[in-house]
């Protein structure tokens, strides 16, 4: 599959409650596809979710959000892209959940953790203009 | 929609049936159930995720507060009928440090 022919979804998102799930039932279809396992596909599911909702939260902006799925013969690329202020990914601390329990600590906080243990490469790109998350799953071979 | 669709008490468990997305909204009926149980001395749960296949970060942490009430009574948060990819955001969460784990609910009540 050349650079050109790769097929990809696009899709618009308000900022509404649970519309994450659009994005998740929109990579089951695309993994189903692909032929990705049963456990690829819950683990892109959680992951988009994740992603899906810090750039519902993090952006501080009430304009729609992108996703943008791209296939090839060997992996599924996701770019999640916000219009908000932009963040510096560096600055995330990794949560402890025994720092968490017994503490005054904000349980929350999991969601870039969670989506870089899931997925097998994430990036992030960020501006005063938005943030663009670039993550990837590797169709296993079988 | 993310709801509560049973809770009975079963020997000395409190069983929570949860139907749905596992988002905040679910994660916060489930803490008030637990609140008011406590309230009448009851500390051991179970929660049955048989009919909640996706579950949010959010909703998981709103486990971590039960989790801590609980701990706080000597209490038990047992899980149980829960899908693969909630077994393993709880894993990575560590959260299932902290909780008893089981297939199916006889076996979390024969704990």
């Amino acid at each position: 599959m050349s650079n050109e022919t790769k097929p990809s979804v696009e899709l618009r998102i308000p900022i509404l409650k649970d519309m994450e799930l659009v994005a998740t039932n929109t990579a089951d279809v695309i993994a189903k596809y692909m032929q990705l396992s049963e456990e690829e596909s819950g683990e892109i599911s959680m992951a988009l979710i994740e992603a899906t909702i810090n750039a519902f939260e993090h952006s501080e902006s009430q304009k729609d959000i992108f996703i943008n799925f791209t296939i090839s013969d060997e992996e599924l690329t996701i770019k999640v892209i916000d219009q908000g202020k932009g963040f510096d990914s560096k600055g995330i601390q990794i949560p402890d959940i025994d720092s968490k329990l017994k503490k005054q600590e904000r349980k929350r906080g999991w969601g870039v953790m969670l989506i870089k243990e899931l997925m097998d490469s994430v990036d992030y790109e960020s501006s005063n203009d938005g943030t663009t998350l670039t993550m990837t799953k590797k169709k296993k071979n079988e | 929609m993310s709801k509560i669709i049973n809770t009975e008490e079963q020997n000395k468990y409190v069983v929570v049936k949860t139907e749905g997305y596992f988002n905040k909204d679910l994660g916060e009926l489930v803490i008030s159930v637990v609140e008011e149980k406590v309230q009448e001395n009851k500390f051991h749960f179970i929660l049955d995720l048989e009919q909640s296949k996706i579950v949010n970060s959010i909703g998981a942490s709103i486990l971590i507060e039960v989790i801590e009430i609980l701990q706080d009574k000597d209490g038990t948060l047992s899980l149980c009928h829960m899908a693969p990819i909630i077994e393993k955001t709880f894993s990575i969460m560590g959260l299932t440090k902290y909780c008893n784990t089981f297939a199916t609910l006889d076996e979390a009540l024969a704990q």
